[in-house]
């Protein structure tokens, strides 16, 4: 039987999170972090993982108050988690465009030693001069150079992480980067920290099989994570490396209930209070890349066409750049409202649904090992709708019945995060 | 006399090294740190890599009552762990001592550092602050490699380019009003949009549009310090901070010095080596008489003008305990050093109020 690996994601600025929810705190708060993490840990999960945001988002020329806003810095919180975790991986999404690899390096070496071998970096791209006006360097960077300049930037920061070898003497040089000195930090307990890639496309999925540990995708149903899983797998080899090295961990939700019915029942209610009538307004504006402010969310969808070209009604935000055939893809959210007789509320809980395992403990327990076992993928990342209580209830009855199924950790077997994903404690 | 006086602790590595030149203030030092040194402590130099070492250091800083503790960092080819993820480990061990970890201007980016300490400053619950340095040093510029740095780059532009990082990072600070968040369900808005503002900062270095994307810290504004051992960087410290450390070498010094950061809490920094005979060369005067001597001259400096001090320790951690348990309670019976802590956050500590937002209206 595989054995599975579990993430805790702290949610970010997205809709998921049910902020309006009368067990919702504070997502700012250390407090919260703590609770989040020590429940992580005490259900024995792999990591903690955290997103990142640079510029708050934007729509209509205005700054987006519908979601959760608002985040704390990535290395000092996880940094202040290392202090109240003592076997949960801390990983930590780190923009390769807006940050310097010696920095980088040096803090994830730091994360490493700090924490006793735990740290972990989602490594992620940016490109958008909307996000570069916060930065010295600026939005100087042409998309397509985007994964170029995060594989040179990993390049450059393993050179770092290696350094130790040559008792820290290090020079790097390519057409992105041009540094040489002095490292002079003891090896990292991990040998390098965990790296994690997100991308989905075809750069992003080699980029995954070339550098990657794991890899943090979208893909969660069966057919389609099977299709993904197999994908990236057969990538590995022209790398040298085998289909175990780089773990598939899909995002996914979760509602849990005492039936069936029940669970089915909340998770349409949850799903209602994430897509309000104004947010499925501010979605469809998205894709529309046009006012839709006078339309009723509970009525049509606008027959009006989407404005074609470059998106001026949203900043900020990355599915935006998923909608690149806006055209199509009205066409086909308006045959499916006709066919399934959708208001534009409706329509935009159903296309913006992503896996959700809901069910009692029992199922979703079933429905997770299902999926790992048939090669969807070997874990989830799951995130809860609330925050910090949101895993609560998912440690004290799911992982149990997993555990007693023998398909996921009783404790922990080592005290890095490479431990609990590969059984080796460093490199 | 009242018990006024102001007590931090540098914990520069394993103690400071005193026969090496000081490290900074924006002049034209670079400073290979690892040098034939003063440093005899017990801890072996690894142990600095390991929080245990960071967080007993803290722990006994903050058993002293002291008011807060700083962390080195330059970017330079010493081996340090990261000063302010130090700074954020420690903090949940810990309850009431002030948490200032050093930040480089000139190579980092404002935007990440004025959250990073926003954010260390929630980790803490209101302990945080923060000492800005410029650096002229080239083997730092040669780790980023996006800018030369030379003996012939000029201090004034320095200093200008970190007095623009100190107002980006207080800008972002203010750029969410204290009660941005609202939550008004009734209204589907989580935050009040008119309560974020643009910082729309542009200067000759680098230009930052905000907001920031973490809220106001719990101190609204953490306290900002600058080492300063020259008028130059006197001027940036009048600029730019709250509290300034410096570096005189008497009670006149003190006097004439403290003249000109007037307005600012005045922190003398002095190297302490209890008892060595070896006294060493330091920007900051070196003492190494008894606790009962410092004390004596820690009362004198005070009376002339000093807020407070910096006490550096030549070795960690056994200076730093002759600090907390001999030297703390002689000036505690002289009735000039708190005998519990009576605030909770940093610039309570400090006696600085909770400032307005700028952009509130």
């Amino acid at each position: 039987m595989k054995q599975i690996h579990l993430a805790a994601h702290f949610p970010g600025v997205n809709n998921t999170t049910v902020w309006s929810d009368p067990q919702a705190g504070s997502h700012i708060e250390f407090s919260s972090f703590v609770h989040f993490a020590q429940t992580a840990e005490r259900a024995k999960f792999d990591f903690f993982f955290l997103a990142e945001g640079l510029r708050l988002r934007e729509q209509n020329g205005l700054i987006y108050d519908l979601d959760v806003v608002g985040r704390p810095d990535t290395f000092t919180v996880l940094a202040g988690l290392a202090a109240v975790t003592t076997h949960l991986g801390l990983a930590g999404t780190i923009n390769s465009t807006f940050n310097e690899p010696f920095e980088v390096a040096r803090q994830f070496v730091s994360l490493d030693h700090l924490s006793g071998g735990r740290a972990a970096w989602n490594v992620v791209t940016s490109w958008d001069a909307f996000t570069g006006e916060n930065f010295r360097r600026g939005g100087f960077l042409p998309e397509e150079q985007r994964y170029e300049r995060a594989k040179r930037f990993l390049d450059a920061a393993t050179t770092l992480f290696d350094s130790w070898r040559d008792g820290g003497e290090f020079a790097y040089r390519d057409e992105h980067f041009d540094i040489a000195g002095k490292f002079d930090l003891p090896r990292s307990p991990q040998g390098r920290p965990i790296v994690l890639q997100a991308g989905d496309s075809e750069e992003g999925r080699e980029f995954a099989a070339a550098k990657a540990d794991a890899i943090f995708s979208r893909h969660a149903t069966l057919a389609d994570g099977q299709a993904f899983y197999a994908d990236v797998k057969r990538r590995l080899a022209k790398y040298g490396r085998t289909p175990d090295q780089l773990k598939v961990l899909p995002a996914a939700t979760f509602v849990l209930g005492d039936s069936d019915a029940e669970a089915q029942e909340r998770a349409h209610e949850v799903r209602r209070q994430q897509v309000s009538g104004q947010t499925a307004i501010k979605f469809l504006e998205q894709l529309w890349n046009r006012d839709l402010s006078e339309y009723d969310p509970d009525g049509p969808l606008p027959d009006v066409d989407p404005v074609v070209g470059e998106n001026t009604i949203a900043r900020g935000r990355a599915s935006v750049r998923q909608h690149r055939d806006p055209l199509a893809t009205a066409r086909e959210w308006r045959e499916l409202a006709a066919a399934k007789k959708l208001s534009i509320r409706e329509l935009i809980i159903e296309k913006t649904a992503r896996q959700t395992f809901i069910g009692t403990p029992s199922s979703v327990a079933t429905q997770i090992n299902d999926l790992v076992q048939a090669d969807a993928s070997d874990g989830f990342i799951l995130v809860p709708h609330v925050t910090p209580g949101g895993f609560d209830v998912f440690a004290d009855t799911v992982v149990p019945l997993l555990q007693e199924r023998g398909v996921f950790r009783a404790d922990y077997t080592g005290p890095t995060l490479r431990s609990h994903l590969f059984g080796e404690e460093s490199l | 006399m009242a018990p006024g006086l102001h007590l931090s602790v540098a914990l520069d590595d394993t103690g400071r090294h005193p026969s090496t030149p000081d490290d900074d203030s924006g002049l034209h030092t670079s400073t290979p740190d690892d040098g034939p040194g003063w440093h005899t402590s017990a801890s072996d130099d690894g142990a600095r890599f390991t929080p245990e070492y960071w967080v007993e250091l803290v722990r006994e800083a903050e058993r002293g009552l002291l008011d807060f503790v700083t962390f080195e960092d330059d970017l330079g080819p010493v081996g340090r762990l990261d000063a302010v993820l130090v700074a954020s480990r420690v903090a949940p061990l810990t309850s009431r001592i002030g948490l200032v970890p050093t930040v480089v201007a000139a190579h980092t980016e404002p935007f990440h550092l004025s959250k990073a300490i926003a954010t260390l400053d929630y980790v803490s619950t209101g302990r945080a602050g923060v000492r800005v340095r410029a650096s002229g040093s080239p083997e730092a510029a040669r780790h980023f490699g996006r800018r030369e740095i030379t003996a012939d780059t000029p201090l004034a532009d320095l200093l200008d380019e970190t007095a623009d990082y100190v107002e980006v990072l207080r800008r972002l600070w203010d750029s969410w009003e204290d009660d941005a968040e609202i939550r008004d369900v009734a209204t589907g808005r989580f935050i009040d949009r008119d309560k974020l503002h643009y910082v729309d900062f542009a200067g000759k270095w680098f230009s930052v549009k905000g907001p920031s994307i973490t809220p106001r810290p719990p101190q609204g504004q953490p306290p900002v310090a600058v080492l300063s051992h020259a008028s130059p960087v006197h001027a940036l410290a009048r600029r730019s901070s709250d509290l300034v450390f410096t570096t005189p070498h008497s009670a006149e010094d003190v006097r004439t010095i403290g003249a000109e950061v007037e307005g600012l809490l005045n922190f003398v920094d002095v190297v302490v080596g209890f008892g060595r005979e070896d006294a060493p060369e330091s920007d900051a005067f070196v003492f190494t008489g008894s606790p009962g001597e410092l004390a004596d001259l820690l009362v004198e400096w005070h009376a002339a003008g000093a807020d407070g001090f910096r006490l550096r320790p030549a070795s960690l951690p056994d200076d730093l305990r002759v600090i907390t348990r001999e030297l703390v309670p002689l000036l505690q019976e002289r009735g000039v050093f708190r005998t519990e802590y009576t605030a909770t956050t940093l610039r309570g500590h400090l006696g600085l109020p909770r400032p307005a937002n700028r952009y509130a209206a």
